[in-house]
């Protein structure tokens, strides 16, 4: 009962509330922070109903497939819809308080950002409980629509440009995985995608799906060499909409790919395929961190720092099947997808506060924002640690699962890119610290309280991740395609 | 989660008091950021409430484990990683050595940063500093070592730019490159180490048991590596070039690092390498000791000759700890007990004199604008009593008997002598004559030469030479000092604890 209350009211109640919102303006900050305040208990719900009886099933209004829609949620979808719950209301929180105190910025802004949200959350959580491939389809268009709205809400002309781009890319991207989707139904007559995982044949259609879908959800999660939307999009949005979108939307096209990879797909045929995508997200991490630290702009620094930290999670493609870390690897890769969406969410907010207390987020203008805006500045630095992967972040733990794993199986490339990666980021952090540490006597803009904690809980949960990664890390192995080999080998 | 491998999970003082000694200043760290900067009062009570309880905890683990108590709990992180904290002999020696002088630095601070601006600050990280030591004092495995290690890099970096100047952040930039990527390197290795062996707990006489032609190579490798870890923070030449640079740190914080904190962590760090993760012999099977026994001596000669041509006060003391701290891992890759007895030792001897010249030469900055060697003529007839300490200090760096380095030398002597190893004795002769050279001129012209006029800035006139929370602690540093070398043989003198020590790791 307390089950399907939750997955339901997970979908359902943003939904509505957005529906709501939408006709009556006015309520929509009060309304979101009540559904971002509910939603954290429906996410627990689901969490620990997967953690006494493992993956579950769902059939809305009991139709069943092939008629009704069937949820599904295992181990990754719960801690998924719990990340987005937590990340959720803290953006909505620092929203409502951010919109209220930046006058510059057109004044119908605000009043679109609330329905859209609610809209965005109700399409990532709809994407991770599904059971079906087209849901996914259904889900990710949700989260386009949105994220085009969002991308464009500051209403300048840089912000729509970016918007247009982004939503030619992201429209393309959706045909491919149609595409795909197409040819998977008409070869084995089933969108559902567990039964899909047991009829699935390596013939020539196939691997033409196959790659029809991975390319359009590399282009969603923004893999290097199609990151090239990124940047543009996340750096002109509105600060809480750029928290939302690198931290949260990223991740909803990451998890299709995996769950077609590794729940649908015959993957040992995939090995090749999978050692470039490690590959790619090498240079994924190297090429993004190196653009972050010859940025200018804070916002684009963060922006380009998501291109790097999206390739950790494309290191797991690399991991043969039959290492006896692929465990551990699955895991880490989800958790350092969690720590990333507090620590990013926190970073964009963060610089959000800082922009607006310096009227600029040029990097150079943060000088002597340790002393002006220290919460500020903390929650900035705590969200680096976790960039960086240093302890005790979950990115940390995450970062040695894969470390242990990527030894292993002897992908010393991927080893020296996860230690690079953390090199280059503590760079690209460290230089905007050094900056705010700088003796400075300008005065600023004070930013309202609710704009600097917000941030500073978020980096404070990213930066403490790892001292809880026991359970969310068991959650995560629920249903996950190691469970069964893992039967007795305790690494 | 927490309590013993077994399951069972009791609430007793075995599992509690580590963790108590973690949190208590971490704690305080935290609570002290929440206050702001003008509640001086209350700052000041939590600052001197942590450090004295941090000392309570340490007594009671003294007492206990003199009494063969083991004090040990145990957390599960993650499948597979384990947060551990055990007080063996040798951590306690390093946390009791950082909690003395945490009490007294925090002392010193308080006076030494009067009125300047950001106290909450500073006096938050210093907190969590205390707390990062505590952590790598008592972690029980390489995971948690490198927890608290990095921990330890993160929250020094805000004390070194504390000053916010353009000296400041270069120096702390530098500062934080040699660390972060000596951190890097160490994780890698530590992973690495976990996927051979399985098992990175600290075990006395090492984890490695047996080596096959298979793992010599890795083995070898994982070893210099954290070695290059470790030897970051312990300033081994070459990688010693941040010390210097991070100079600029307020006197308190320059403590921190030379004495209590940071570069202690990583002599700590091999020592505990070298004994308790690889084992004496298997480093002698290796044949990984010599090595580390001639890129010690290098440091100590190399650190010595470039302190002489130094003119800035603090950079010639930070050269001599760059040499001085390399006889810690020295006496430890001497691979015999009687060297390692003086390695051991010295981790305390050198604190304790260290952070007196410290101490002493931020009261000079301090009260008078002194920061050259060259404007240090007659210093000791304006401020006898600081002087007194610097002398006392100075001499025991040299190895003058009764003070503590002394002792140290002495053993690691001995030690080279019964393993024959007749160059380290000319190691030791060669720094001792350097060292002469660099501070006997320093003492001879603070004593004995007239003042060249009126001093820089002169603006301190009260009944003592200076403030007294800056003179009362070098007067009590260097007297422990004079105290561990005249007392050495009493129990639970610092001598005696190494000795102790050692007789486990070589326990047959």
């Amino acid at each position: 009962m307390v089950f399907e209350l939750s997955v339901l009211g997970l979908v359902f109640l943003p939904l509505a509330a957005g529906i709501t919102v939408f006709a009556v303006g006015r309520w929509g900050p009060p309304l979101t922070i009540i559904v971002g305040l509910i939603q954290p208990f429906f996410a627990a719900g689901v969490a620990r109903s997967i953690w006494q009886n493992g993956p579950s099933r769902y059939r809305i209004g009991g139709w069943g497939a092939p008629l009704g829609i069937d949820l599904h949620v295992d181990g990754i979808g719960a801690l998924m819809v719990l990340m987005t719950a937590v990340v959720g209301l803290m953006v909505a929180i620092y929203a409502r308080s951010y919109f209220a105190t930046t006058e510059s910025e057109p004044a119908n802004q605000s009043s679109m950002f609330w329905p859209v949200c609610l809209l965005l959350w109700t399409g990532l959580n709809a994407l991770y409980l599904s059971g079906d491939i087209f849901n996914f389809y259904v889900a990710l268009e949700m989260l386009v629509l949105s994220a085009v709205a969002l991308i464009g809400l500051g209403g300048k002309p840089k912000a729509v440009d970016a918007a247009l781009h982004y939503v030619i890319y992201a429209v393309t991207a959706s045909l491919f995985y149609l595409m795909g989707l197409t040819l998977l139904y008409s070869m084995y007559g089933t969108v559902d995608w567990a039964i899909l995982g047991t009829r699935v044949e390596p013939n020539f259609s196939t691997r033409c799906s196959i790659v029809l879908m991975t390319v359009g959800l590399l282009m969603k999660t923004a893999l290097f060499p199609l990151h090239f939307w990124l940047p543009a999009a996340h750096g002109s949005a509105p600060a809480p909409a750029s928290a939302m979108l690198s931290g949260l939307v990223l991740k909803a096209s990451f998890f299709v790919l995996l769950r077609l990879w590794y729940n649908v797909f015959p993957y040992e045929d995939l090995r090749a395929a999978g050692d470039f995508l490690g590959i790619l997200g090498a240079a994924a991490i190297i090429w993004g961190s190196v653009k972050a630290i010859i940025q200018q702009r804070l916002k684009l620094l963060i922006a380009y720092s998501t291109v790097a930290q999206m390739g950790y999670l494309f290191l797991f493609f690399s991991i043969p099947h039959e290492s006896p870390y692929f465990c551990s690897a699955w895991s880490g890769t989800w958790y350092f997808a969690v720590s990333h969406a507090c620590a990013k969410a926190a970073a964009f907010m963060a610089v959000g506060s800082l922009a607006h207390a310096a009227g600029s987020d040029q990097i150079k203008d943060m000088a002597g924002m340790a002393q002006h805006q220290p919460v500020a500045v903390f929650a900035f630095g705590l969200s680096g640690v976790s960039l960086m992967g240093l302890p005790l972040s979950g990115a940390f733990v995450a970062k040695w699962m894969l470390l242990k794993s990527t030894l292993a199986s002897g992908h010393w490339h991927l080893t020296i890119a996860i230690l690079a990666g953390g090199l280059m980021a503590a760079i690209y952090i460290v230089r905007v610290l050094a900056t705010a540490f700088a003796v400075d006597s300008r005065s600023v803009r004070n930013a309202p309280a609710p704009m600097q904690w917000p941030p500073l809980i978020l980096a404070c949960l990213s930066a403490a991740l790892g001292l809880v990664a026991y359970y969310p890390m068991k959650l995560l192995e629920i249903g996950a395609p190691c469970s069964a080999i893992l039967m007795g080998v305790t690494p | 989660m927490f309590g013993d491998t077994d399951g069972g999970y009791t609430v007793n003082w075995e599992h509690i008091l580590p963790l108590l000694a973690v949190v208590s200043s971490f704690a305080t760290g935290c609570i002290i950021f929440l206050l702001g900067t003008e509640r001086v009062r209350t700052r000041t009570f939590l600052n001197v409430l942590g450090a004295v309880l941090m000392l309570v905890f340490v007594g009671f683990m003294l007492f206990g484990v003199s009494q063969e108590i083991v004090f040990q709990s145990r957390y599960s992180l993650a499948p597979g990683i384990y947060l551990a904290f055990h007080a063996d002999p040798f951590s306690l020696l390093f946390l009791a050595l950082s909690a003395i002088l945490w009490l007294l630095t925090t002392v010193y601070a308080i006076g030494y940063l009067e009125h300047s601006p950001h106290r909450n600050r500073f006096f938050g990280f210093f907190s969590l500093c205390v707390s990062a030591t505590a952590g790598i004092a008592l972690s029980a495995n390489l995971f948690t070592f490198l927890v608290f290690y990095e921990m330890l890099t993160l929250t020094t970096y805000p004390l070194v730019v504390h000053r916010g100047t353009g000296a400041a952040i270069r120096g702390g930039g530098i500062y934080l490159a040699y660390t972060i990527a000596g951190g890097a390197i160490l994780f890698l290795a530590i992973v690495w180490l976990q996927t051979i062996l399985g098992s990175i707990d600290f075990t006395e006489g090492g984890i490695i048991t047996g080596i096959d032609d298979r793992h010599a190579t890795s083995f070898r490798c994982i070893f210099t590596m954290l070695i290059v870890g470790f030897g970051v923070k312990a300033a081994l030449v070459p990688l010693h070039g941040w010390l210097p640079e991070a100079m600029v740190a307020p006197a308190p914080v320059s403590a921190l690092l030379h004495a209590v904190a940071v570069v202690k962590a990583g002599a700590f760090g091999i020592v505990r390498v070298v004994y308790d993760v690889y084992g004496v012999e298997t480093c002698s099977q290796l044949g990984v000791a010599a090595p580390l026994a001639v890129a010690a001596s290098i440091t100590i000669l190399y650190g010595s000759m470039r302190a002489v041509f130094q003119d800035d006060l603090k950079r010639r003391l930070a050269y001599s700890t760059v040499s001085q701290v390399s006889y810690i891992a020295l006496g430890a890759a001497l691979v015999g007990p009687l060297g390692t007895i003086g390695g051991v030792v010295h981790l305390v001897h050198q604190g304790l004199m260290k952070i007196t010249l410290f101490f002493a030469a931020g009261n000079l900055a301090e009260t008078l604008g002194v920061h050259k060697i060259s404007e240090m003529n007659g210093t000791a007839r304006r401020m006898p009593l600081t002087m007194a300490a610097f002398t006392i200090g100075a001499l025991g760096m040299i190895g003058v008997p009764p003070i503590a380095g002394f002792v140290s030398k002495w053993f690691i002597g001995r030690g080279a002598a019964a393993d024959q190893q007749w160059w380290v004795i000319f190691v030791l002769i060669g720094s001792t004559i350097l060292n002469a050279i660099y501070f006997l001129p320093i003492i001879y012209a603070a004593w004995f030469k007239e003042p060249d006029g009126s001093w820089p800035h002169d603006h301190h006139h009260s009944r003592f030479e200076t403030h007294l929370p800056l003179l009362v602690p070098p007067i009590v540093t260097a007297l422990f000092a004079v105290l561990a070398g005249l007392l050495a043989e009493m129990p639970f003198s610092p001598l005696d604890w190494a000795q102790f020590i050692v007789s486990r790791e070589y326990r047959p």
